[in-house]
């Protein structure tokens, strides 16, 4: 008995040596595609940590590196032609990076876990929706294939897929594309992993399915308690979601604050740009009638050559010469609100 | 599934009418009369025409044929123009060695082929996958005599450790019958194996790149079981395929390796009874390996359903 405590005391004293509140910690992350025609910066020196418990929006439009970000996280690139080039990412203070594939694969699937983009095809069409949600459990905590399967009943009924004792033996192309990301999203909480990765899991889905599986999304949130890293380029996936958000440019992090402070007083021109191309409730009918959507002029830089300067500088109408020889470094603006922009101040004064 | 099994069998009887009309066909207007070689050198040409009529020869193709078929659909392949035996007893007689050699084939290339297929795809642009490929390609363009003759030297010529030649029925033991099949199906298996390995690596290359192999790894599953598991019933439909159309060459092959080997199979008895234009068992022969290959057809494409559950009958 005594033993037990004393173990318990050690157990606390050791988690003291990182940082408690820190779940995740991505730190100086750079991820380099090595190619033929060049090397691509797709990820860039981009840092950022993750709560216990809370929801990270990391948002960008598409080749930004969100993806890549996130299959950094889970240790998934393909390398060749990818490589971490520098960088850690720390899971309670371990660093991933530096642990052997048998260790990693401990870490998948079990601790953190991930859901896709494109639900039709990130099933095993030839494998049954139970085997496939039961051998994350099978693998990480030793059931046996019935316990396994008896459990994966349970999970399905968990995301609200009715019948679930049939829908166990049957196989994803007997179920809709809203029912196959919900098995997509039992199967990553099987475990129940500390941390979850959904890389746009609402993309590729219809509207009113996509509001659903949101709805979902939220509420095993609160009964599981997992961190979530929301992946995605839908502003208002991450109005409803995130309580932080990260935004990225052409494999950099370009600005980080909390949800409502980011919405309310962006401070990077391009977080500005987001914003300003979303249809918002009551504003496009305002003045005189029809207002066609401000979009960001101009395209995202090539990442295979060296960015000199700020990369948004050729589409930000706030550029000036030197945003185009230095490029301006991630800066604490207000409180808890990071960008990377020389213009922070400028930009903050005229939204108001 | 099972009408679809009954109806495949009778779509059977009008391809094997047609593989009948045309075998005949091609021995009728062939050159080369048996009854001049069963007469033999000194034979004078009314000898030559007495035999002829005594075998039916001078009829007229139709009523060859008529006769011919009306005896196989009642069970009975005619009767070998040499040998006067029935030939349906010389094929039974030379079955089993045949059916030996084109099953030990199948296993050795199948149990070679996949696993390095696999591996050649998931060491894809390594030195492994080259090395494979590059077997592959060898086994692939090398004719078949030359590998049968090159392991015959290496294996039983310089290593003694094989037999050169021959055949040992299994009732006569079980090693000398397995030792008497590791050459010739190593040869004749060679071709096939490379085919099932190109096939293996290509369709496991394709599906390794899909979505949901990604997913399966980020489960934490090991390269095994991600491999075995995930990917290889993905891209067993392929494989699964040229296994069955491998063994039309594997028909082919039999009749050239049986004769490398001295392999009294029906390989050799095609051989023997095309030299002789012995067309009844020529005929009987060329039904039979017609009726394995739509056969086995039909068990190709009833596994798919097995391994993937999309597709129904």
């Amino acid at each position: 008995m005594v033993a037990t405590i004393e173990s318990a005391e050690e157990d606390a004293v050791g988690q003291q040596g990182h940082d408690e509140s820190a779940l995740l910690e991505v730190e100086g992350l750079s991820t380099y595609f090595f190619t033929r025609d060049g090397v691509v910066r797709a990820v860039d020196d981009v840092s950022f940590s993750v709560a216990a418990g809370e929801t990270v929006a990391v948002v960008g439009e598409s080749g930004c590196g969100k993806s890549v970000t996130s299959l950094s996280i889970m240790g998934l690139l393909q390398t060749p032609p990818a490589r971490i080039v520098s960088g850690h990412i720390k899971l309670q203070g371990r660093d991933l990076l530096t642990l052997p594939e048998s260790e990693m694969r401990k870490v998948r699937g079990n601790e953190i876990s991930m859901i896709f983009q494109e639900p039709m095809t990130s099933l095993n069409p030839v494998l049954t929706i139970g085997r496939q949600i039961g051998e994350t459990l099978v693998l990480h905590e030793g059931l046996s294939e019935k316990e396994a399967e008896s459990r994966a009943v349970e999970l399905l009924r968990l995301v609200n897929i009715p019948e679930a004792e049939r829908r166990v033996r049957e196989y994803p192309h007997q179920l809709s594309g809203g029912m196959r990301q919900r098995v997509m999203i039992a199967m990553a909480l099987a475990c129940q992993p500390k941390l979850l990765v959904a890389d746009e899991p609402t993309t590729a889905l219809d509207v009113t399915i996509q509001a659903q599986i949101l709805e979902l999304m939220s509420d095993l949130k609160q009964k599981t308690g997992s961190a979530i890293i929301f992946i995605t380029h839908d502003l208002g996936v991450v109005a409803e979601m995130a309580e932080r958000v990260v935004v990225m440019y052409a494999g950099k992090k370009v600005e980080e604050a909390p949800v409502v402070d980011l919405f309310e007083r962006p401070r990077h021109p391009y977080t500005a740009g987001l914003l300003d191309s979303v249809l918002k409730l009551g504003s496009s009918s305002g003045e005189r009638g029809k207002r066609r959507l401000n979009e960001i002029p101009g395209t995202v830089p090539s990442l295979k050559d060296e960015i000199v300067g700020c990369p948004f500088a050729p589409r930000c109408s706030y550029a000036t010469d030197y945003c185009r020889t230095d490029a301006p470094v991630l800066e604490e603006k207000a409180p808890e609100h990071f960008a990377a922009c020389f213009h922070s101040d400028q930009l903050a004064e005229q939204e108001n | 599934m099972f009408s679809y099994i009954v109806q495949r069998l009778l779509a059977t009887i009008p391809v094997m009418g047609v593989v009948a009309l045309v075998v005949f066909s091609l021995l009728y207007f062939s050159p080369g009369d048996p009854a001049t070689i069963i007469a033999g050198d000194m034979a004078s040409e009314e000898d030559v025409r007495e035999i002829r009529e005594q075998m039916g020869l001078d009829q007229p193709y139709f009523v060859r044929f008529g006769t011919w078929i009306g005896g196989v659909l009642q069970g009975d392949l005619g009767t070998s123009i040499f040998t006067n035996r029935p030939v349906a007893d010389l094929i039974m007689q030379r079955l089993e060695p045949t059916v030996a050699l084109t099953v030990s084939t199948m296993i050795v290339a199948v149990a070679l082929a996949v696993p390095l297929g696999i591996i050649a795809a998931w060491k894809a642009g390594t030195a492994i996958d080259r090395i494979v490929m590059g077997f592959a390609v060898l086994g692939f363009s090398v004719p078949v005599f030359v590998i049968a003759y090159t392991l015959i030297l290496i294996f039983s010529v310089w290593l003694e450790v094989l037999p050169v030649q021959g055949y040992v029925s299994i009732t006569e033991g079980f090693l000398p019958f397995v030792q008497h099949l590791i050459l010739p199906s190593l040869a004749l298996g060679a071709v096939f194996a490379a085919l099932i390995a190109r096939i293996t690596r290509a369709s496991m290359l394709e599906v390794l790149s899909q979505d949901y192999v990604r997913t399966a790894k980020s489960k934490g599953l090991n390269q095994k079981e991600v491999l075995l598991r995930h990917a290889l019933k993905n891209a067993a439909v392929p494989i699964v395929t040229i296994i069955g159309i491998g063994v039309a060459l594997l028909i082919g092959g039999v009749v050239i390796t049986e004769t490398v080997f001295a392999i009294p199979g029906l390989g050799r008895l095609t051989v023997d009874a095309i030299l002789r234009r012995d067309y009844p068992i020529i005929q009987g022969v060329i039904l039979l390996f017609s009726f394995v290959y739509v056969f086995i057809n039909l068990l190709v494409d009833v596994s798919y359903c097995f391994f993937d559950p999309r597709i129904r009958y």
